[in-house]
């Protein structure tokens, strides 16, 4: 071996007793090729439906291994607008995982969207846009996009949607996930303060018989402190996330904007 | 040497020979650094602690004591750092008892180097040491397979070349207290928001042949900003099954063992 | 075959309060996905306010309590006085370390108030003896990165004991909600300068 270890030590996989996993055994000779086609990018996502919008957000790092490739990389897509600067779209996209995986999936999704209105002569619903990503992801069922979207939007009666999504098109709707390198950190956050999982109600019962807290919709600004302080949380804790949150409000009056900074170490 | 024992290694090499993955030990992906200047040397490290891509500790203590002149900087596998800093302190102290002399710097690195090598590199020791003794002012670093350098200005751990950078555009042969160690934190800042194992804040150590100077938390650059809500639940929030207090007093009439009062005369020295 | 640290399965969170600390843990004993016991606390008691918090393989969780009951009790035999937390953490750091080649699979969390300050003292430890002290809060086991975050969002400082265990529950709580590997209940300590209140949680059974 020509180094024995690198300047860092972290290169040199896990300092411990045991140096190294053991390695089925391959015949004399023979020389395994590999084709390592996905990289983790980390970040995180959060998708957050209310009566009659739905936030979104996500961390613009993106990172590989130990290191930063920009601290200015958008997770949030806006899909099936008219124009090339999305300013009339009503759907929005999140993706985590393989960066490359996603700007193509947004491509795609985007190019679909686009395809249906001209077609149809209308904007496609998030129930119908949700339902197509699914089968988009499968189609790559044995070569997956490596991605954790989530799509938000309005449904037909105007209420806030989210649909979440596995790599290879297994899709929900539901009222709030997380996604990415943070998800298990903010999605118990998100039960709790949400949903109201775990929370009853002061003196209203012995043991059992205490009365579970009745869920109620956010107000848009609860939600959008949840959002801070759940990445703010995040931010601590993991070190693929950070840099800045990009936040994104559905309403019926379009899509909403803003970024806002995050911890930089 | 006596200390480790063994008497687990068989069972967990031979889950291990199953394949059972390694125990993830809290490592320190760490940016260190150290810089000689004229009139002693500098020592600087980032806070930040990890376990795989989470944060374990994000004020943790890298500058480790040798002996009043000699301070060390730890990378690597945080529990092997700590445990043969203090070993190596130990026996330092032990070894300058029975000569009668100051400790040295190269003592020190030779006895590190010497426990590292026997090791074969399994004790994940990274470090960057410097002190000033009789002989003059050292900066060493040492491998956790006993290979050493002595260099005028060194970097170790995942942030070392994000650190290396700082130093090879603004280092020059002559500084002076103030520049070296505002070139040292500049050095481990630069770790600290390029490196994703590298966080927090700057812990510097200046050692001069007169004192040494522990400035723990030079610079905070990483405060988290204050919560927009307080989460603070309304008393009867969580659902409780059972509960059971267990007063003091009550506890002294199973145990015998009592705390001494200054009053009570006899007192037992301990030390505090 | 698994990684021993979640065979089992398991959640320990301790958290510092005003003049007062937190320890809690949940009660799932496991093989991989099948539950075995509903009833396997991870929380043990050392002195009047000396808690150690153990997660990982349950096997070795039994045999490092009871290592350090015999330690603990040793101290007390020799040194004719309780141990202190700080002097505990510092024994199971050494405990620990004493097996960097072949170690307890692990993560301790320690827990009290010092004797003499009543100052709230908590830290925790990886399977090597590696201490972290944290002013805040410590976690370990199978739902590591939940506690975090949860940890990370609830907590606040100078929290009362009443504040505190509301804090310290609900986090547990739904950290283990959504972890597979533990969960079925908690025993919660609040420990004050004068008492200890031990509480049983109402959680998920799934």
């Amino acid at each position: 071996m020509a180094a024995m270890f690198s300047q860092n030590p972290l290169m040199n996989g896990p300092n411990y007793s045991i140096s190294d996993t053991p390695r089925i055994n391959a015949p004399e000779g023979a020389r395994e090729h590999r084709f390592d086609p996905y990289t983790d990018n980390g970040g995180s996502t959060l998708a957050i439906a209310g009566a009659d919008f739905t936030i979104m957000a996500g961390d613009t790092r993106l990172a590989s291994g130990y290191s930063i490739n920009t601290r200015h990389y958008p997770k949030l897509f806006k899909i099936g607008g008219t124009t090339a600067d999305q300013k009339d779209a009503t759907i929005v996209l999140s993706v985590v995982g393989f960066a490359a995986d996603g700007e193509a999936l947004k491509e795609r999704l985007d190019t679909i969207c686009k395809m249906y209105r001209y077609r149809h002569g209308k904007p496609m619903s998030v129930k119908a846009c949700a339902q197509r990503l699914s089968t988009i992801l499968y189609q790559k069922r044995f070569f997956p996009y490596y991605a954790y979207a989530i799509l938000g939007g309005l449904d037909e009666e105007g209420k806030g949607a989210v649909y979440s999504y596995d790599p290879v098109g297994s899709y929900e709707r539901e009222q709030c996930r997380a996604g990415g390198a943070a998800a298990s950190l903010i999605m118990p956050f998100l039960d709790n303060q949400v949903n109201f999982k775990n929370q009853y109600v002061p003196n209203s019962g012995e043991g059992h018989a205490l009365q579970e807290r009745e869920r109620r919709p956010l107000t848009r600004s609860e939600v959008e402190v949840l959002v801070k302080d759940a990445f703010d949380g995040a931010v601590e804790r993991h070190i693929e996330v950070g840099d800045g949150l990009q936040i994104m409000a559905i309403t019926k009056d379009g899509i909403e904007e803003v970024m806002l900074p995050l911890k930089k170490d | 040497m006596p200390g480790f024992d063994f008497s687990n290694y068989n069972r967990n090499a031979a889950l291990h020979a199953r394949g059972v993955p390694l125990p993830k030990a809290t490592s320190t992906g760490t940016t260190i650094v150290g810089c000689i200047y004229d009139g002693g040397v500098v020592i600087a490290a980032d806070t930040r602690a990890t376990s795989g891509p989470i944060v374990a500790d994000k004020n943790c203590e890298k500058l480790h004591y040798i002996a009043p002149n000699i301070w060390c900087a730890g990378a690597g596998t945080a529990a092997d750092t700590e445990f043969t800093t203090n070993l190596i302190s130990s026996n330092l102290e032990l070894h300058a008892l029975s000569t009668g002399r100051k400790p040295r710097v190269v003592t020190c690195m030779t006895m590190l180097k010497q426990h590292l090598f026997r090791y074969q590199g399994y004790i994940g020791a990274y470090l960057v040491v410097a002190g000033v003794d009789p002989t003059g002012t050292h900066l060493f670093t040492v491998h956790a397979h006993g290979s050493t350098d002595k260099l005028p200005y060194v970097t170790m751990g995942s942030g070392s070349l994000a650190a290396m950078s700082v130093f090879e555009t603004q280092w020059k042969p002559s500084l002076t207290q103030d520049e070296a160690v505002k070139l040292c934190a500049d050095a481990i800042e630069a770790g600290i928001w390029n490196d994703l194992g590298s966080g927090s804040n700057v812990d510097v150590a200046i050692i001069t042949a007169e004192k040494t100077t522990l400035r723990r938390n030079y610079i905070k650059p990483n405060e988290r900003t204050q919560k927009l809500k307080s989460y603070v639940f309304p008393k009867g929030t969580t659902a409780v099954l059972n509960e059971k207090i267990i007063h003091k007093e009550d506890l002294s009439k199973f145990v015998s063992v009592h705390e001494l009062t200054e009053e009570s005369g006899d007192v037992m020295e301990v030390d505090a | 075959m698994a990684n021993p640290f979640s065979i089992n399965g398991g959640a320990c969170v301790a958290m510092v309060g005003k003049d007062c600390v937190a320890i809690a843990c949940d009660l799932r004993l496991g093989l991989q996905a099948l539950t075995v016991s509903n009833n396997f606390p991870k929380v043990f008691q050392y002195g009047d306010s000396v808690f150690l918090g153990l997660t990982g393989l349950a096997t070795d969780v039994s045999t490092v309590a009871d290592l350090f009951r015999y330690k603990v009790n040793m101290y007390r035999l020799r040194e004719e006085r309780h141990i202190a937390p700080r002097t505990f953490a510092n024994l199971v750091s050494t405990s620990l370390y004493e097996r960097r080649f072949g170690s307890y699979f692990v993560s301790p969390v320690v827990a009290g108030l010092e004797p003499k300050t009543g100052a709230p003292f908590i830290c925790g430890f990886d399977s090597i003896g590696c201490i972290d002290f944290a002013k805040d809060f410590i976690v370990s086991g199978t739902a590591t990165e939940q506690l975090y975050g949860m940890c990370e969002s609830l907590w606040e400082p100078n929290l009362g004991p009443d504040e505190l265990f509301e804090t310290i529950s609900q986090a547990l709580l739904s950290a283990v909600d959504r972890d597979a590997l533990s969960g079925w209940g908690a025993h919660v300590y609040i420990i004050e300068k004068d008492k200890v209140t031990k509480r049983l949680l109402k959680g998920r059974q799934d």
